[in-house]
């Protein structure tokens, strides 16, 4: 059996699954950043795959990855200095205590 | 001289409007007597010219000028035109307004000499003057509307000329809102009109009334409609309340608004519109039922007052009556000439009446008595506005007089004719009360602003009441033999213009004159000799009495029955239900349920943002789920 297209897709499905669900569900917003990460390099696979396995002679998937792994790293900076930032104020990283926009 | 200077007579006193309002009155001390001349000046120029257009008038074939008009408003395919007709009837009309109004102005320099309100008095009687000739010359229904309401404000601003006091702000407000209720009548009729016809215009309105293009029930109506105006203005029953409290004003302004003003306009309006009415048997008789019901009513009422100017004012309603009542059975001229002959001799007694209020400080007849001495020529001049409005040989009143008699015996239901001779009865003996009351006997003290004897007013007031008393005696001889009905009857239908009369060849004028002579005699028998007792009588006829005291409760019940409990009780406060519960449930219910509904959804924003996250997860889910099942 040799490793296919499908195999790549569930790969990135259950990362991105994995991700989703610290995103939604962690309380530490380094935590949720760090989820967020996941779930983009999730998509970075499945980039690849379909690139890989679908158009080989075009690096479309390629190009489009490496971007994404650009804006991951520029919101990963931007993340933690908001993280920063709000701990410098509240003293604390616990999302559920985040809550001023709210009735 | 060129036609268009008639509309100087107009333009005159509009003219001393502006001048003292906002010239003389910001500018000058309200002690100057300057407002007055400026006002005189301008109405003696518009009684000049009112009586050249007379002579005019009198001199053209068919009795009719035709005066160049200025088009004033297009509206889609109606023109509205600014113009002025010139007939007998406006001529008539105007000579008795401007010679009224000039003497009422030249009394008040006399009479609101040092109030502090002098220049505004002028400056509204100005204006007052002004409507009227506008409404008497105006050639279109919606011009005439727009001077009656004219008309109608400076009424209210007159009436309540000392607005310090209750009674008189009362008075004006009355006088106001309850004309109104004719008023509507008259606009509503206005646009009945024009609906049918398309035109304001009153020329082309009588040529389609007697050419019968305007017949039936439309014109039934319009005619009521434009009647119920003139039962405002001219205070027939059931809309004469206003005018008895009208006397909160100043007498001069009483004397205007009884006159040649306000309540003449009513008559004048019916007489104005009169092919309407001829060519409607249910209208016509509508005005001499209500003309002739009046007369009595406001005569019974009449009789029991003791303040001289309310005695006076019901008499005006009375003879209003008969002018209604004239013009119901006999036409144009019966009504316009009784109403020319009672401007001289109504404001004659009106400025009498001041100047006795002016000697005495009180308009209560029980405290004066014996002024006949103090005062010999109000007495004289009053005494000939009785005799004259009672209706004695050869004084005006009688002629006018006689001629409603007679053609209410031919003409209308014919218990009208002896409701009208009762009333010849009753006119004679209050005047005569009054006279007795006010100049005969000993004086009785005046009221609480009287200081040591009455004396003879100044000459500025005297002077206008002389000439008003001569024109009261002369006056009704214009148509001793039949030359005013000859001037008035020309374009009218000649069915309803009746012939001429000459009194003393029939029986009639001697039974009125009988009737007259014994009203005088009881008012002398009871307030002169004493013969009889007032009190007595009164309280023998208690019922009665306190019917008439009482006004027939009209006052009672419209206050009462009509504004507390019908109006205010049962259709304000409906209406304010349905406000309540209708307009503001329905604004309120909008508004409480955009409120509940964020209240509730507000729930949802905990400010949690992996909330917000979980619920974009389940969307997109969905959204996937969609695109794979049905898409």
């Amino acid at each position: 059996m040799s490793i296919g297209l499908e195999h790549y897709l569930i790969l990135s499905a259950i990362l991105f699954s994995i991700g989703l669900y610290g995103a939604l569900a962690k309380r530490n917003a380094i935590v949720i950043l760090m989820s967020i990460e996941i779930m983009l390099n999730a998509v970075n696979i499945a980039m690849v795959a379909f690139s890989r396995y679908i158009v080989p002679l075009m690096l479309t998937g390629q190009v489009f990855a490496i971007f994404i792994m650009v804006v991951a790293a520029a919101e990963a900076a931007v993340g933690l200095a908001i993280i920063i930032a709000i701990y410098r104020s509240r003293e604390t990283i616990d999302t559920t205590k985040i809550d001023l926009m709210k009735w | 001289m060129p036609s268009q200077l008639i509309w100087l007579i107009f333009l005159l006193p509009v003219s001393s409007f502006v001048i003292v309002s906002f010239f003389i009155r910001p500018f000058v001390k309200p002690e100057s007597r300057v407002a007055g001349y400026i006002t005189i000046t301008a109405i003696s120029g518009s009684l000049a010219l009112s009586l050249w257009a007379l002579a005019a008038v009198m001199a053209a074939p068919h009795h009719q000028i035709v005066v160049p008009d200025i088009s004033w408003l297009v509206v889609g395919d109606v023109t509205i035109h600014l113009g002025l007709i010139m007939d007998s009837l406006t001529a008539v009309m105007l000579v008795v307004v401007t010679i009224v109004s000039l003497m009422v102005q030249i009394y008040s320099q006399g009479y609101m000499h040092g109030d502090p309100g002098y220049h505004r008095y002028y400056a509204w009687m100005s204006l007052f003057t002004a409507s009227m000739l506008g409404v008497v010359m105006a050639d279109s229904l919606l011009l005439v509307f727009v001077f009656w309401e004219g008309v109608g404000l400076c009424s209210y601003l007159l009436i309540g000329f000392w607005f310090h006091k209750p009674s008189a702000a009362n008075a004006a407000k009355k006088a106001f809102i309850v004309t109104r209720f004719g008023d509507f009548g008259f606009l509503a009729a206005i646009l009945l009109l024009f609906a049918h016809t398309r035109t304001f215009d009153i020329a082309e309105l009588h040529g389609l009334a007697i050419a019968g293009a305007l017949a039936g029930t439309t014109l039934t109506w319009a005619a009521i409609g434009i009647f119920s105006g003139a039962v405002g203005k001219s205070a027939q029953f059931p809309l004469h309340v206003w005018l008895p409290d009208a006397m909160e004003g100043p007498t001069p302004v009483s004397a205007l608004i009884h006159a040649a003003t306000m309540v003449a306009a009513g008559v004048f309006l019916v007489a104005r519109t009169f092919p309407l009415f001829a060519h409607s048997v249910e209208a016509l008789t509508t005005v001499a039922i209500i003309g002739g019901v009046t007369a009595i009513f406001a005569a019974s009422m009449g009789l029991v007052m003791t303040d001289i100017k309310r005695v006076l004012a019901y008499s005006t309603i009375s003879q209003l009556g008969y002018m209604m009542l004239g013009l119901g059975v006999g036409g144009v001229a019966i009504g316009i000439f009784h109403l020319f002959n009672h401007a001289f001799f109504k404001a004659l007694l009106f400025l009498g009446a001041g100047s006795v209020n002016h000697a005495t400080g009180t308009f209560d007849m029980r405290e004066m008595g014996g002024l006949r001495k103090f005062m010999p020529w109000t007495y004289a001049t009053f005494l000939i506005g009785a005799l004259s409005i009672a209706g004695i040989w050869p004084l005006s009143g009688f002629w006018s007089k006689d001629e409603i008699l007679l053609h209410s015996q031919t003409g209308g239901p014919s218990i009208l004719f002896y409701l009208a001779m009762i009333t010849v009865f009753m006119t004679a003996f209050y005047m005569f009360r009054v006279i007795f009351m006010t100049f005969g006997g000993e004086y009785r003290g005046g009221g609480s602003g009287a200081h040591g004897h009455p004396h003879e007013s100044s000459s500025v007031m005297v002077t206008p009441m002389v000439v008003l008393a001569v024109l009261a005696v002369v006056s009704g001889f214009w148509n001793v033999t039949g030359q005013f009905g000859a001037f008035m009857g020309h374009g009218e239908t000649h069915s309803f213009v009746h012939g001429l009369f000459h009194p003393f060849t029939q029986t009639l004028p001697w039974i009125s004159l009988i009737l007259a002579g014994l009203g005088i005699l009881l008012a002398y028998a009871i307030y002169s000799k004493k013969w009889l007792s007032a009190e007595r009588i009164g309280s023998m006829f208690k019922p009665l009495y306190t019917l008439f005291i009482r006004k027939y409760w009209m006052d009672e019940l419209y206050e009462g029955v009509l504004v507390k409990n019908a109006l205010i009780g049962g259709f304000f406060a409906g209406l304010q239900q349905v406000d309540t519960y209708g307009v503001d449930g329905a604004v309120n219910g909008v508004a409480n349920g955009a409120i509940a509904g964020g209240r509730a959804i507000r729930r949802a924003q905990t400010g949690q943002l992996q909330f917000y996250g979980l619920f974009i997860g389940i969307g997109i889910l969905a959204i996937i789920l969609c695109v794979y099942f049905f898409g």
